[in-house]
């Protein structure tokens, strides 16, 4: 079974976002860029499939600009078998929306056949929520998002998602998009052999011309501002003058 | 313009809340009919058709709609897509499961997670866990829309609106519902309640969260938890706050033993009145609480029960 993994190259987790002074969007230039964690995740959910015999080749896939290649490198290092990075924007400012990655992942996936698609449930940038829904819909696959469980059974997946009430188990017909959330699996750190292994595995580059996909945004982006912020408030000095405040706001 | 709003169904019943939240926000761009959708949505149908501002209903009653299920769901919608500009639906794990779908169907670009309608085509969302506010116009002929139903008030009682029934496209047969697992609880719900008292990784077990549960049932309160204290097993996951889960903004919001990660602030900022309990008097939650303890939570927490 073969296992595709998209994955974005997003600002690091820990890094405090700024907003460019003139609105045009946040300030990328100089930034940490790390792989976006839910993408980390499936990464490690594909290398488990392949460790437990259930998988036999796991294909990372990244869209964007140049340097998405370090991401696919740490997929690399991480233990998928190749890589396939596809130039869309020149400029790291520039996100390529959803609607428009679905399409070129749609014609990498028509040429590469996997059986299995596990991408992460959300990027931690434009937190859109959205490429693995659209992505299926555009093969017409099953989709089953938010995993925190992943069981490949035969020609189905069996697929636990964490959704508002609690969880619901649903299985899906293979071939399939499965969207992955924070509880699935912990990923592993690239061991240091294995970052000099990946150097040499193969990585495969193209753009999305090749693909004849037109990735021209639909969402105009009118402005970017920072957000209402809060001020702090009063230390009280103990549960009393905390109690006395919230009855003087008639909370309790 | 017309407005067609996906209704919030879980086992034939209608969640007024985040629908009528969403039926405030979509009825400034135009007449909103309301879908109600399951195996069986009638009596769904009829609460929806109560909500102020809502035009029309449609009820969609099939079994391959039952669990909500995104791929007969997002067919059924498109069905109808039709007779309307605007798509739309409260932001739940349900609408993002179905309405991306939907957009691709219709080869439209979907915005999720809308936190303020500027016009019929210009929309604000959260970005970047809420360190930016985006202002979006669509070029698209359709917007299919997720609404944030924290960042609206819920329309109030009107109607009733008429009621009709559609025809359901039918099962695509790609996926099937095996079972859900829901947690039951006479605690009021996370999304909607008016008072949220929220542990994080401070509280150090599972066990220990039992004393967040017994402040929360003294006021009323829904649980909440930290993604720290999620990922370290003290609390499931249904009851996580922030950028990947619930988002929140009760009257009144207690965080104990959270020190405050942007992540998490992204789920419960826009709260009216924030209360702090923390022993680190750096932790970050006190630059945005209204009224910060610093103390040691097994020593606060339990006077606090008493003394409320």
């Amino acid at each position: 079974m073969k296992v595709l993994v998209p994955v974005k190259r997003v600002i690091d987790y820990n890094v405090k976002v700024r907003v460019k002074a003139d609105g045009s969007g946040v300030d990328l230039a100089n930034v940490k860029m790390s792989m976006n964690p839910f993408d980390e995740i499936a990464v490690e959910e594909a290398i488990r499939l392949k460790e437990a015999g259930t998988a036999d080749e796991v294909v990372a896939v990244s869209i964007g600009v140049k340097q998405a290649q370090e991401t696919l490198r740490t997929a690399l290092a991480m233990g998928a078998d190749r890589a396939i990075l596809i130039v869309a924007a020149a400029d790291v400012h520039q996100d390529i929306e959803p609607l428009a990655v679905a399409k070129i992942l749609k014609a990498v996936i028509d040429e590469e056949q996997p059986n299995l698609v596990l991408a992460g449930k959300q990027a931690i940038d434009n937190d859109m929520n959205a490429t693995g829904q659209m992505l299926s819909a555009l093969l017409g696959w099953s989709q089953a998002t938010f995993a925190s469980e992943v069981k490949v059974e035969g020609g189905s997946a069996v697929v636990t998602r964490e959704v508002d009430g609690g969880l619901q188990t649903v299985k899906v017909k293979l071939p399939a998009i499965v969207t992955v959330d924070l509880r699935l699996n912990q990923p592993r750190y690239a061991s240091l052999p294995n970052i000099m292994k990946a150097k040499k595995k193969p990585l495969d580059e193209k753009t999305a011309a090749d693909y004849g996909v037109d990735v021209s945004p639909r969402l105009e982006v009118v402005k970017t501002a920072e957000p209402e912020t809060r001020q702090a408030g009063e230390i009280v000095p103990d549960v009393d003058t905390l109690v006395a405040k919230l009855k003087e706001r008639g909370l309790v | 313009m017309a407005v067609l709003l996906l209704g919030e169904v879980n086992d034939g019943e209608l969640a007024l809340d985040p629908t009528a939240k969403a039926v405030n926000a979509a009825k400034v761009l135009g007449e909103v009919t309301v879908l109600c959708a399951g195996a069986s949505a009638a009596a769904a149908g009829v609460a929806a058709a109560t909500i102020e501002g809502v035009a029309k209903v449609l009820v969609a009653e099939h079994p391959a709609l039952s669990h909500r299920l995104a791929e007969p769901t997002a067919a059924m919608i498109v069905s109808l897509a039709g007779d309307y500009s605007h798509i739309m639906a409260p932001a739940t794990t349900d609408a993002k499961n179905v309405m991306p779908r939907v957009a691709a169907l219709l080869d439209v670009m979907v915005i999720s997670d809308v936190s303020g309608v500027v016009d019929a085509e210009t929309f604000e969302r959260p970005i970047y866990a809420g360190n930016a506010i985006q202002t979006v116009r669509s070029k698209d002929a359709k917007k299919v829309v997720t609404l944030r139903t924290s960042a609206f008030k819920a329309a109030g009682k009107g109607g009733p609106a008429k009621v009709e029934t559609v025809d359901v496209p039918g099962d695509p047969g790609l996926s099937e519902w095996v079972e859900d697992k829901v947690a039951e609880s006479d605690r009021p719900e996370l999304t909607s309640a008016g008072v949220v008292v929220s542990g994080g990784r401070g509280v150090g077990s599972q066990g220990d969260f039992a004393l967040i549960e017994k402040l929360a049932d003294k006021l009323g309160a829904a649980v909440g938890a930290s993604r720290a204290a999620v990922d370290a097993g003290f609390a499931p996951n249904d009851w996580q706050v922030g950028q990947t889960g619930k988002v929140v903004a009760p009257e009144l919001y207690v965080a104990v033993g959270i020190s405050g990660a942007i992540q998490h602030l992204a789920g419960m900022k826009d709260s009216k009145i924030i209360v702090a309990v923390n022993k680190d008097p750096d932790a970050p939650i006190f630059q945005i609480a209204d009224y910060g303890l610093v103390a040691d939570l097994f020593q606060a927490v339990p006077e606090l029960i008493e003394k409320l």
